[in-house]
């Protein structure tokens, strides 16, 4: 045993990991974001298997052909899935529960991850469908924190099969 | 296409919170008393910092043993191109201190501005940071201290 004199020991100690990245999109998503201060998502169609990407990369990644023509997708899409987050983490200014949702917008096969608002937690579904709401013009920089976050529109819900692909 | 490729800065960043043991525990919370505690193992070396269990016989251990605040470098590394968060913002020396009382090594910053202010056989002692909280940078640094005779044997670098 030990003779001389312990302090009571801690039992957790709080260890700060942070790594600081400069993040370059490359050429395509560059372009994409470019045209985001607009109010506009531009995706590009692959010109062999005919799916858009939104932000595009060089090359589809499926087929591997270069990206061609520019597709606008609309303002309005589809949940086809989502999250209820009920603890606050990163210090987001926003009330919880929150909703987080993969958006299909309507021209486009891929989805985005963003906050769905304007609707009890409760009463989110698959299938939904939203509008994007976005940030005052002033507010707006090439990244996808412009969008504030999508809402729903008064539409019936889609069909799970115009979105189970992207489930 | 002759516009720039875009650039933002992305930083990725955790709190963990770690169960400390009660080993661990114990020295932290010695560090936050400015005391450097070490636990003795069934070879009878002191280890510092401690070990839950023994290296040799991985029994449990429980016999501690304050040490100095005190020791020599036992080997040391330069740092010429020092990180964020790191001790300090301009070239300092990695050192491996052994501390009067303790016969395992810690490593931790040692406060000199030039490779040649440091030798293996230096001895060193703590700079305790002016507000310890339990956490292992308590110990702010090594800064040098005075060589004795009897300590210094033959620096070597």
């Amino acid at each position: 045993m030990t003779d001389i004199e312990l302090p009571e020991p801690l039992t957790e100690v709080i260890t700060p990991v942070r790594l600081e990245y400069r993040y370059t999109p490359g050429e395509s998503p560059s372009q994409f974001l470019r045209h985001i201060p607009e109010g506009k998502l531009l995706g590009r169609r692959c010109p062999e298997c005919g799916k858009v990407y939104a932000p595009p990369r060089g090359a589809c990644s499926m087929c591997g052909a270069l990206f061609g023509e520019e597709v606008e997708l609309a303002d309005t899409g589809t949940v086809t899935t989502f999250c209820v987050v009920n603890i606050n983490f990163a210090n987001r200014a926003v009330d919880l529960p929150y909703v987080c949702a993969e958006i299909l917008f309507d021209g486009s096969d891929t989805t985005a991850q963003l906050l769905l608002q304007g609707i009890d937690p409760e009463a989110v579904r698959m299938g939904m469908r939203v509008r994007t709401v976005w940030k005052p013009t002033e507010e707006r920089t090439p990244s996808m924190a412009s969008i504030s976050h999508v809402e729903p529109v008064d539409e019936p819900d889609a069909p799970f099969d115009a979105y189970a692909e992207f489930v | 296409m002759t516009e720039e490729v875009l650039e933002a800065p992305h930083v990725l960043s955790y709190d963990y919170t770690r169960s400390t043991g009660p080993v661990i525990g114990t020295f932290l919370a010695g560090l936050r008393d400015r005391r450097v505690l070490g636990i003795r193992g069934s070879d009878g070396r002191v280890l510092v910092p401690p070990q839950e269990y023994d290296p040799v016989t991985s029994q449990s251990l429980d016999q501690w043993v304050e040490v100095a605040a005190e020791g020599v470098v036992a080997s040391w590394a330069w740092n010429p191109t020092p990180r964020p968060g790191q001790a300090f913002d301009r070239p300092f020396a990695w050192a491996l201190v052994r501390l009067d009382g303790a016969d395992t090594t810690m490593l931790h910053a040692l406060d000199v501005s030039a490779p040649d202010q440091v030798a293996t056989g230096q001895r060193v002692r703590i700079r305790w940071s002016d507000e310890p909280q339990g956490r292992i940078t308590d110990i702010a640094c090594f800064e040098l201290a005075r060589n004795t005779d009897e300590n210094a044997g033959e620096p070597t670098t």
